[in-house]
């Protein structure tokens, strides 16, 4: 018998039981959809998270007033002032930048337009710490910062909702009674590790923003950039030293400010999202053995009728191996075809989900082809291994198979 | 008529083993002719269905000699009795055995297609074997559409449509009332008449025996008599 008369036969059983083939379809497209849907997405949200994390700034040190409790500063810790951060500079070593920061939050007006933003004050070298780049114009000069000018960076989303298509930099924008002149937009950095919008920001010179805008001194957070290779550990420990001495804390009292090393809460946050994809690994793990057993059990609930059906084959005139590879033609088109859907369905329902969840999509050979795989052997030798039995029996026990 | 088609010589058959050991046959020992119609008769457990799947090749005996037209049965493989069956041997079961959710043709080219009939051959051949047992306009019909003596008749084309040496029946009425019995006995003696097909068919009705030219009784896995029909009992 020629081969295709055999792919003929296969295809014939096929079709003539469609609610049993429709089953074992099913089995395997939402075996292998599940698996590959929850794992791509896994690795998305890893991979989300390693880009904020770089975006972050590498070797990042947040010293902030207050012990950690939660939001804000907490029980009156006294805020900094921009001479600790020089004073930093000045007397701990393997720095590459320190930026004493202060943001507010202000409406700011482009001729009809307004947006309310995040505007932070600090001098040059926060650039340097946040990773950031600029798209167009330049950074404020150490003489504007000195001087207290009012030019501002401004961050991509805040370009995008006050400024048309054309070039901000040397336009003006308002800012409460402050007029104040761009002189560079960043590139854009997207989302933070907490899901905050980064490019809604403006930056300006330090001393502009607590002259015209807090009218106070003081300085909430101090970024100190460390260089590559430092001892996070000898440069906290110097740190430490240094402002409870500029703090003028004795012995017995707690520090009034903390050090948050960015790396830890990336660590953190890579740690959680690896038990995250683990998770969803083990319950897609869960979906591709469900996905078997149904597809196991509508071959073994056919056994009895395919037993006979081999008999009367046989009985016919049909050798073994014609059967078998009939049976095994079946198998393996149902299963190939269920793989094909269910990876088809899952690269839909990843695109869709991914870009729901603002996730990147990355397509993973090795797990695509993992969970065809699986879902394929199984297909395969469920629908082959009853039929093999009941081809080796002689025609008449397996006609009588009840 | 006197051509030797089928001996059986010593054959006998033994289900489980030792002390749950049932002996189903002792010691057969059967000659048939080409072109005979011989009925198989006995009580329950007498072995004939036994001997009629030995017959057909789909049960293999436990000691003695099968020779099927100069061929030697129990020397063949699994694979040699196969093509045996495919090329000279037809079946009638007294469950129809039909392929489920399969039209009438479908089932009667079956055989054809393990020939590797092409499909003109397949079609025509089909259709003339149901022509021969008058479903032509049932021809696309599947089974579970058909009557119970609609589907002994789509079992029949099947068996025939090989042209094969022997046909083998098992209790081809015994699924049937009384009206398709005679029916389907009709259609197997005109099958024997015309066709030259030889007929092995098993039975425990006399009234259906009686269509038969032969009948061979079978008591406690013997052969108990052999008699020509017709012949005083």
């Amino acid at each position: 018998m020629m081969g295709w008369t055999t792919l003929l036969l296969a295809l014939r059983e096929i079709r003539r039981n469609l609610m049993r083939s429709f089953l074992t379809v099913l089995g395997i497209v939402i075996g292998v959809a599940a698996v590959v849907t929850m794992v791509t997405l896994g690795n998305g949200a890893t991979q989300a998270v390693s880009d904020q994390i770089t975006s972050l700034g590498s070797n990042l040190l947040m010293l902030r007033p207050g012990q950690r409790m939660g939001p804000g500063s907490s029980s009156g810790a006294p805020n900094f002032k921009a001479e600790d951060a020089e004073a930093i500079k000045a007397q701990v070593g393997s720095l590459k930048a320190v930026a004493p920061t202060i943001s507010r939050t202000a409406v700011v007006v482009v001729g009809t337009k307004n947006w309310a933003t995040s505007i932070t004050g600090s001098n040059s070298d926060y650039f340097t710490s946040g990773n950031w780049t600029l798209e167009d114009g330049r950074y404020f000069s150490a003489t504007e910062e000195r001087a207290g000018k009012a030019v501002c960076v401004i961050g991509a989303t805040v370009r995008k909702e006050l400024f048309e298509s054309h070039s901000p930099v040397g336009d003006t924008m308002r800012i409460k009674q402050l007029s104040c002149e761009v002189v560079g937009v960043l590139a854009a950095k997207g989302q933070s590790a907490m899901g905050r919008d980064q490019d809604d920001t403006i930056v300006m010179p330090l001393r502009t923003v607590q002259r015209r805008i807090t009218g106070k001194q003081d300085v909430s957070t101090i970024l100190i950039s460390m260089q590559d290779g430092a001892s996070t550990e000898q440069v906290t420990n110097q740190l430490t030293v240094l402002m409870r001495e500029r703090r003028k804390l004795s012995d017995n009292e707690e520090d009034n400010f903390s050090i948050r090393d960015t790396k830890e809460i990336a660590q953190t946050l890579s740690g959680a999202i690896g038990t995250m994809t683990a998770l969803l690994g083990a319950v897609a793990a869960v979906s591709l053995l469900v996905g078997g057993i149904g597809i196991m059990n509508i071959m073994l609930v056919s056994v009895t009728e395919r037993t006979r059906e081999i008999g009367i084959r046989l009985a016919i005139g049909a050798l073994e191996k014609e059967v078998l590879l009939q049976f095994l033609t079946e198998a393996v088109v149902l299963s190939a075809f269920g793989g094909l859907v269910g990876l088809l369905l899952a690269a839909i329902a990843c695109y869709g989900l991914a870009s729901l969840l603002s996730l990147p999509f990355l397509f993973s050979p090795g797990i695509n082809l993992l969970a065809f795989g699986f879902s394929a052997a199984i297909g395969v030798i469920f629908g082959y291994v009853p039929a093999r039995r009941a081809a080796q029996l002689d025609p008449i026990e397996a006609l009588r198979h009840e | 008529m006197s051509d030797v088609l089928i001996q059986l010589a010593g054959i006998t058959k033994t289900y489980g083993q030792g002390q749950a050991a049932f002996q189903a046959l002792r010691g057969v020992d059967l000659t048939i002719r080409q072109g005979e119609f011989v009925a198989i008769m006995g009580p329950s457990g007498s072995g004939k269905s036994t001997a009629m799947n030995i017959l057909g090749c789909l049960d293999t005996p436990t000691s003695g000699a099968y020779v099927f037209d100069g061929l030697h049965v129990e020397d063949l493989s699994r694979d040699q009795r196969a093509l045996l069956r495919r090329n000279y041997l037809g079946f009638v079961f007294q469950g129809f055995n039909l392929l489920a959710r399969t039209t009438a043709q479908e089932n009667v080219e079956l055989p054809l297609l393990y020939r590797g009939e092409t499909a003109e051959a397949r079609h025509e051949l089909a259709m003339g074997a149901l022509r021969s047992v008058g479903l032509a306009e049932w021809a696309h019909h599947t089974s579970s559409e058909l009557s119970g003596g609609q589907q002994q008749r789509v079992a029949i084309a099947r068996a025939i449509v090989t042209n094969p040496k022997v046909l083998l029946a098992d209790e081809p009425t015994g699924n049937l009332d009384s009206k398709r019995g005679h029916e389907i006995m009709e259609l197997l003696v005109s099958m024997n008449r015309d066709h030259g097909i030889t007929i092995l068919m098993v039975t425990h009705e006399p009234d259906i025996a009686a269509y038969a030219k032969r009948v061979v009784h079978f008591v406690d896995g013997q052969i108990a008599h052999d008699k020509e029909n017709g012949e005083a009992a």
